[in-house]
């Protein structure tokens, strides 16, 4: 008896083993592709796109390269997914979580080939990544109490993250600036009222933090450049023509003078408006619509900065920093709050003009300028400071930390380790591969930097075999070293996202054992 | 018979274009029709139980599901076959009408039509099989009636509840913190249960999903979660003792439904007209603040100085806030939803003890939450996860576990799961084939052996021995006639007894299972022609 085919023409089933190997190598195939940007000796990647003008990125943010992978496979889609997520939630380890990720499910496929059924790996990864963590948790680090030392923890975690990226040259400079910036935050992590601004030209030692903020912006003709104790009126509202509300109204004349006297009162009405703006008694306006010449030029006689078109984030951080709201409304000027600053004034960095709000009233926003040899850098150099920023934002409130240098792993390792033994059943296979998986992160490390990586590991292993011992990969000087002595440091929540994720991520995988793929969708044909 | 002729010799075309079509008629239409039932349910059979796997379906947009839900993986798979198509409907109809069990009734199903074919083979006729089956059927049910037992809980002690939700949860992939989810779930429940009527409305319950996080941090929330933010980034983002006008009109001036036109031809109306529109606003916030609003939560967006005017006056306002979320916010708060600004007072505004806005990891996520409210019969589930189809999953999970519970509330009566449910159903059923005398017999007893299959695949799936255990079990219950509590013991606990395992599930749960799988088997048997066009 024939069996019907159930599923739609295009569309295809894999079962059993033969799913399993599919999930596994696509996935493990992710990995490897990102596995080589791992550490501060990994390397960068091109990516081309394959719209229009073919733009180059080069990067080695595992988060920017996956996202821009055109991935069929559905279990690299899942790999792509918690880097992601990754990215979104602590902004570092983007890399890390996929490698991972990958490392477990090239173990588990070693166990299955020796018949060890899936549900007991996963059961014994669930085990370790309990184990694991509460490794970590054991040997964390809280400075929060000693303002002194928690900021040069931070300034540890900043350089850690930062030398594995474009800026590792200028670590230091750069983790100065974003310290500075996330405590300018006080806490909150809202990373939008820090404005990275890209600028080419100079160097990237040229970038630099600005206290007040810069917004790009040219100053209108005619208008002063330099006002001091400026009185900033912020606003979101149309100053081209008011468009008239009140549905179906239409302007219907007969003759040409009754033309002219509806433009008459469409530019009183504009006039208006300008003066009532101008009863608040500012001398900066900003908008984030556009302004038209006619009250341009109004404000310019009146001796007022009017700045047009700052887009909405602009608006809203200037907003923030100077402390005024944002009005689209003018009638009562008393009580629209005002933003004040100390000096407006123009500057330039590199070939442009940009206006500088300096003396602002609430410290909370600041402006990172980027200078770089060219766009690729900016941007790489911008994902960065991203990264190094979220991780800093979430330490502020997290502030418990780790050693770096493949330390972390080495200790959940050992603890796994140890759980290993102690567990009776076939599930202590699977533990014991997970710490297995663990070590390979300072291997690749290690790898990637061109060292010795068995013989460092190895080594590493024994060092950890002491109690309390501080030993990781110096990649720099090529050895095992004391991380603490070195300042190698990274934040817990990362380390923590990361296994906890990957774990998830390799069980999702592990517990497939049938792919079922739909039918594309017809894309409908326009030739 | 494609041609036919009336009774004045003239023939007339019964099936136009006979050619084009493909057309199995009798005997091999039945098999051919069993063979696809088969072929869905053998999909599915892998993932029953709580060693179940997982299926990974790719959607036509190259979307990835990973589920082992029975009624999403049946959904996403897009069967062409006809049959096939039946079998999702079965799932879909349990889904909807229990909530739980939905691949169990497919794997139920599958083993009906498969012992079917063996009847056909034998030549028994296919309606006699189905006659068969539904008397099995029959018997089954009121034996699971007599075999369920009623057990006690109420608001202050849940934990019979939290043990049943445990047992759904156990078989998905968010076991590792099955227990915290199986308290979400009858805490939610319970919030919204009406159990004097018995009835729970689970509209009323929202489960929201956002990326990050862990499972652990999933939480109930006695009010509503919104994923939106205030219309004004400088508004307050923490209300007390909220009074929210709920408004499904735009803050805008009045759009007439009829046609109109309003001409301008002179300055002087040019004026008015300006003076106009800015008072309508003016008069609309006015209004909203005159009834002792404090949160305005509006269906539409509003204009740039509408906003201004709101945040000039301290009046934090939401909008495109979807329409179902405006109902629920309606029902929680105890507010009326307010079409007209017209018709806004004081008493339809909804009152919530807290509003507050929250943020999420590093990207600019916001949400809102509305707690402390006035009738706290809205609840919602927040789910954190890591990734995206991890919470998808957790959502599917959780909306089993809640209809779990619901039923539990309609009907108190619970059976064993594990299997030992369809094992004292399948001793039932086969000693009650004795005494039917016709030809039916053989298929009761065929009807025995399919309900045997579930306690096998569960052993399957679990790694153990599934004919040496299934025996096992079977002669276990035979020996206690009363205590049909013995089931597969598939987390390797160590002992057999459901009971002391604290397997529960729900009797109309599966009830409706065994009823459900054998309408559509018999539904099936009944074919005896198919056609349908061959390929274009």
């Amino acid at each position: 008896m024939p069996i019907d085919k159930i599923f739609k023409d295009d569309a295809s089933e894999e079962k059993g083993e033969r799913a399993r190997m599919a999930s596994f190598i696509g996935a493990m195939a992710v990995a490897d592709l990102v596995k080589s940007t791992l550490g501060p000796k990994g390397m960068d990647k091109i990516l081309q796109s394959t719209g229009r003008g073919h733009s180059v990125t080069v990067t080695n943010d595992g988060a920017t390269i996956l996202k821009s992978l055109h991935i069929d496979n559905p279990a690299a889609k899942v790999l792509v997914d918690i880097s992601k997520v990754q990215d979104d939630e602590v902004g570092d380890g983007t890399t890390s979580v996929v490698v991972l990720a990958g490392e477990l499910l090239r173990e588990a496929e070693k166990l299955v080939t020796s018949k060890i059924h899936p549900m007991t790996i996963i059961a014994g990864y669930r085990m370790a990544a309990e184990c694991a963590r509460d490794a970590l948790l054991k040997r964390v680090i809280d400075n929060k109490e000693n303002a002194e030392k928690f900021r040069s923890d931070l300034m540890k975690i900043a350089m850690t993250t930062l030398c594995s990226k474009i800026l590792s040259q200028d670590k230091e400079h750069f983790a100065e600036m974003a310290v500075d910036a996330v405590f300018r935050l006080k806490g909150s992590t809202n990373l939008e009222a820090i404005q990275i601004i890209k600028k080419p030209g100079g160097s990237l030692r040229d970038s630099f933090l600005d206290e007040g903020f810069i917004l790009d912006k040219k100053i209108g003709i005619g208008q002063p450049k330099r006002i001091e104790n400026a009185k900033i009126l912020v606003a979101n509202t149309a100053m081209d023509t008011d468009k008239v509300k009140i549905y179906g109204a239409r302007v219907r004349v007969d003759s040409m003078t009754k033309v002219a006297e509806i433009e008459g009162a469409e530019k009183e009405k504009m006039k208006d408006k300008v003066n009532k703006i101008l009863a608040h008694g500012i001398n900066c306006f900003v908008n984030r619509q556009l302004i038209y010449n006619f009250p341009e030029e109004l404000f310019a006689d009146a001796g007022v900065l009017a700045i047009e078109h700052a887009d909405f984030e602009g608006i809203e951080r200037l907003g923030l920093v100077t402390g005024g709201e944002i009005a689209s409304t003018f009638d009562n000027p008393e009580s629209v709050k005002l933003g004040h600053c100390k000096l407006i004034e123009e500057i330039m960095i590199g070939e442009d003009k940009l206006i500088h709000f300096s003396g602002v009233e609430m410290g909370q926003a600041c402006s990172i300028v980027l200078r770089g040899a060219s766009h690729h850098v900016l941007d790489e150099a911008e994902r960065s400071l991203h990264d190094a920023l979220c991780v800093l934002s979430q330490t502020v409130n997290d502030s418990r930390v780790l050693l770096g240098g493949g330390w972390p792993e080495m200790v959940m390792a050992k603890e796994v380790d140890e759980l290993a033994r102690k567990t009776a059943g076939k599930k202590s296979h699977a533990i014991e591969a997970f710490s297995r998986a663990l070590v390979a992160i300072p291997t690749t490390i290690a790898d990637n930097a061109g060292l010795d990586s068995a013989e460092l590991v190895a080594q590493l292993r024994a060092e950890h075999h002491n109690e309390g011992c501080n030993a990781g990969i110096d990649v720099i000087s090529g050895a095992v070293g004391d991380m603490e002595e070195r300042g190698i440091y990274e934040a817990f929540k990362v380390k923590q996202a990361v296994l906890l994720s990957a774990t998830e991520a390799a069980e999702m995988i592990l517990r497939v054992d049938e792919i079922i793929t739909c039918a594309p969708r017809r894309r409908e044909d326009r030739m | 018979m494609a041609l036919a002729f009336d009774e004045f010799g003239r023939p007339f075309i019964i099936l136009r274009e006979q050619d084009q079509k493909t057309r199995l008629r009798g005997i091999d239409a039945q098999k051919a029709n069993i063979a696809a039932g088969k072929a869905v349910a053998r999909i599915l059979r892998s993932s029953l139980g709580p060693k179940g796997m997982d299926k990974m379906l790719q959607g036509p947009d190259g979307d990835v599901t990973i589920t082992n839900d029975g009624a999403t993986i049946l959904e996403q798979m897009d069967v062409d076959n006809q049959i096939a198509k039946l079998m999702v409907e079965l799932s879909r109809s349990q889904d909807y009408e229990i909530g739980d069990g939905t691949t169990g009734v497919v794997v139920m199903a599958g083993a009906l039509l498969e012992q079917a074919e063996r009847q056909l083979d034998r030549g028994i006729h296919p309606i006699r099989i189905a006659e068969g089956y539904e008397m099995a059927s029959r018997v089954a049910v009121e034996h699971l009636e007599r075999i369920s037992q009623k057990f006690e809980f109420d608001i202050s002690n849940y934990e019979p509840l939290v043990q049943t939700c445990m047992t759904t949860l156990s078989s998905k992939i968010v076991n590792r913190c099955k227990r915290s989810l199986a308290e979400i779930a009858v805490k939610a429940v319970l919030a919204v249960a009406d159990l004097e009527r018995k009835d729970v409305n689970l509209d009323l319950i929202k489960i929201e999903g956002k990326v990050g996080g862990n499972l652990e941090d999933t939480e109930l929330i006695y009010g509503i979660l919104v994923d939106k933010d205030m219309s004004h980034p400088q508004m307050p983002k923490q209300i007390e003792d909220a009074h929210i006008a709920i408004l499904t009109c735009p803050f805008e001036p009045p759009k007439p439904k009829t046609k109109h036109k309003v001409d301008i031809d002179t300055v002087e109306k040019f004026e008015t007209l300006r003076k106009q529109e800015q008072q309508y606003f003016d008069e609309m916030v006015q209004k909203c603040k005159d009834v002792g609003a404090t949160l305005v939560i509006c269906q539409w967006g509003f204009d740039d100085e509408a906003n201004h005017l709101l945040m000039h006056r301290n009046l934090p306002a939401v909008r495109w806030v979807g329409g179902v979320e405006l109902e629920l916010i309606a029902i929680a708060t105890g507010g009326r939803i307010v079409p007209r600004f017209q018709e806004l007072t004081a008493e339809k505004l909804g009152k919530a003890g807290m509003v507050r806005e929250k943020s999420f990891g590093t990207t600019k996520e916001r949400m809102l939450y509305i707690e402390h409210c006035a009738n706290s019969k809205a609840v919602t589930i927040f789910i954190r996860g890591g990734n995206k189809m991890m919470i998808e999953e957790t959502k599917r999970s959780i909306h089993d576990a809640l209809c779990v519970a619901r039923n539990l509330i309609r009907n108190k009566s619970i059976v064993y799961g594990g299997g030992a449910a369809e094992i004292a159903c399948s001793l039932a059923v086969d000693a009650a084939a004795d005494k039917y005398p016709g030809v039916e017999q053989y298929a009761i007893r065929a009807f025995a052996e399919a309900l045997d299959s579930v306690p096998m695949a569960l052993a399957e799936n679990s790694g153990l021995q599934p004919i040496e255990t299934l025996s096992a079990v079977k002669s276990q219950q035979l020996k206690v006639r009363e205590y049909p509590f013995y089931g597969i013991d598939c987390n390797d606990v160590g002992t057999n007894d459901m009971r002391e395992q604290n397997v529960f599930e729900t009797l109309i749960g599966k009830q409706q299972q065994i009823l459900l799988a054998t309408q559509v088997v018999k539904m099936i048997l009944k074919i005896d022609d198919v056609i349908s066009n061959s390929e274009y």
